[in-house]
């Protein structure tokens, strides 16, 4: 398992170019630009059970789905920032993508470190030290639960129809 | 005192609060508080290709849920420049169709955002969505509105319905009058260079104070500009310019309720500026955020210009650009590109001179619509150019290329700039 490191304000156009929005938009069609202009490496060596940590405002810039879909299609576990841009935020709920907003622990974090994720405990422990992250709120947990925005709708559709 | 009554205390609320709560049939809300609600319009643009895409067994079994409820604007590739943008406009198209959906414009009409305010689907008090960042941009005629991401469109053309989380709201508050050659764009840009790109993420962000010397279209730049700040939403709450611009475009008083923070409003953080200080400024690579002023960036050389989007592309900006250059040529080493944000900002500027103002001093005109700006088309640049542009962003790769540079500027510094060939600070063409 890597940790990929990356600084404050990693952008939609860092992680996915804007030329490739309106060409690319299947997960086997997005992975090669994954990072493209950021970091080259990634797309080449990532593998299943990566973990990415990032910095301030992670995802900020344009509405911009695929590099939601194509770091979930490489098997990213999560990404753990100090904090999400909203619009990406929200993206990585409806497909079900791992955001974890803990600044302590980004910042703690030394390649030295071993990481060890606890979904169902809400905590990272980097090295030594434990952090504990907030669970989302029951709403948006019926979202993930659900696997994802669109199984959700369906869900709510379906039910609709039998009442 | 406006505030809603809970037992025997009035809870004041800001502008976000009282209309998140409006929406959703409540009566008090707070910050971190979530609900459920119903946008009165949803917008796609030439992404409506991707999000129907998603829903096609399910829009065969239960429609679209209104068919007005979103408005659809083909303007990020137009004319379509591939055979696959050419092939998603017709899916859209077949769309629209099928499901009747009754707000929809094709290719030329113009950039989305311009749009939704031109045509009045924005109003004082209401709540839109859309599946674009710069959706923002209703707050400048007094509207809630806030990008969301495709799946969510989908969802939302499905269902009519979404959640949304009660921001956190900033107040800022604008003192005195700008200076001349100083612009609403050196506002928003000097506004973001203090508080930095995440700024103000997840928050709703209100313009108070001095802003009646900002019509509709500079109020359009800032509160596009809001969600590189981080926010949410950025809104002027709507007053007599709001009034008197929808009266222009032909909707009565009678048509919107207008929405106003109490004035004993909770605000996360208030924030004074005094605008008789500010000076023109420019976003320098790789973010927005890195706003310098134009003196400390003077003399660097710019290979193209861009003036338009739905940032700077409205009449006011090509009449004060037609003033600057008129008589004059661009410089022989720049390409001027001209962008109007829609086919009405394209005529009006016809009717008044300003294009062939613009056009005889050396500009290229491109359809109304997004253009160069996310670098999929139409000025894209090589390894080693730069752009100064009045669009939005200037992050790395923006325009098609990782090794070219974006500075953002306003349309004043974009045209005094376009003549000398390099970044120029516009006072120094200050005539009486």
């Amino acid at each position: 398992m890597r940790i990929w490191r990356y600084g404050d304000n990693i952008n939609t156009d860092m992680l996915f170019p804007g030329k490739y929005t309106y060409t690319c938009s299947t997960a086997e069609e997005i992975k090669p630009h994954l990072l493209e202009d950021l970091d080259p490496l990634f797309a080449k060596n990532v593998t299943e059970g990566d973990m990415i940590f990032a910095g301030k405002n992670f995802g900020c810039g344009s509405s911009r789905e695929q590099p939601v879909l194509g770091l979930k299609a490489v098997g990213i576990t999560a990404v753990v920032a100090e904090s999400f841009a909203r619009i990406f935020y929200r993206a990585s709920i409806n497909q079900g993508l791992l955001l974890i907003e803990c600044p302590e622990g980004v910042k703690a974090y030394t390649q030295a470190d071993t990481v060890a994720l606890d979904v169902e405990n809400g905590t990272l422990t980097i090295g030594s030290h434990t952090f504990s992250f907030p669970k989302l709120p029951k709403e948006i947990l019926a979202i993930c639960e659900a696997g994802g925005l669109l199984p959700y709708t369906r869900q709510k559709l379906k039910q609709k129809k039998k009442c | 005192m406006v505030g809603c009554l809970v037992g025997e205390h009035t809870m004041a609320m800001t502008f976000a609060e009282k209309l998140l709560a409006n929406y959703a049939g409540k009566t008090l809300v707070e910050p971190g508080q979530i609900v459920t609600v119903r946008p009165d319009h949803l917008l796609m643009h030439d992404n409506a290709a991707p999000i129907i895409a998603k829903i096609q067994p399910e829009l065969q079994d239960y429609g679209v849920c209104r068919k007005d409820l979103p408005v659809i604007v083909l303007d990020h590739v137009i004319p379509a420049a591939a055979e696959k943008n050419a092939l998603q406009h017709t899916q859209i198209r077949e769309f629209v169709n099928t499901y009747h959906i009754q707000h929809f414009f094709d290719v030329g009409y113009g950039v989305c955002h311009q749009i939704i305010v031109e045509k009045g689907f924005a109003l004082p008090g209401m709540l839109l969505l859309g599946s674009d960042s710069h959706t923002c941009s209703y707050g400048a005629v007094g509207a809630f509105s806030s990008g969301i991401d495709r799946t969510e469109a989908a969802a939302l053309l499905l269902t009519g319905e979404t959640w949304l989380k009660i921001p956190q709201s900033i107040k800022i508050t604008l003192q005195k009058t700008l200076p001349r050659y100083v612009t609403a764009k050196d506002v928003i840009l000097s506004i973001i260079g203090d508080v930095s790109a995440s700024g103000a993420d997840y928050c709703s962000v209100e313009f108070h104070g001095a802003v009646s010397q900002f019509s509709v279209d500079e109020r359009f730049t800032i509160a596009n500009m809001g969600v590189e700040m981080g926010a949410k939403n950025a809104v002027f709450p709507a007053d007599e310019v709001t009034i008197k611009y929808l009266t222009s475009i032909g909707i009565p008083k009678t048509r919107y309720t207008p929405i106003h923070p109490d004035p004993d409003a909770t605000y996360e953080r208030q924030l004074t500026y005094d605008l008789s200080t500010f000076t023109p400024v420019v976003a320098v690579p790789h973010s927005v955020d890195n706003v310098k002023p134009v003196t400390e960036v003077e003399g660097i050389e710019i290979q193209q210009c861009l003036l338009g989007t739905c940032t700077n592309g409205r009449l006011s900006d090509f009449k004060v650009a037609a003033e600057l250059l008129k008589g004059k040529k661009v410089h022989p080493t720049v390409r001027l590109l001209l962008l109007p944000a829609s086919r009405a900002v394209y005529l009006d500027a016809l009717k008044e001179g300003y294009i062939t103002t613009l056009v005889e001093a050396g500009g290229t005109l491109l359809p109304p619509g997004c253009g160069p700006c996310l670098g999929a088309h139409q000025g894209v640049l090589a390894p080693g150019e730069r752009c100064l542009s009045t669009s939005n962003r200037n992050f790395k790769g923006r325009m098609g290329c990782k090794e070219a540079e974006i500075y953002l500027a306003s349309p004043v510094t974009v045209a005094v700039s376009a003549v000398h060939g390099r970044i120029t600070d516009p006072r120094k063409e200050a005539g009486p």
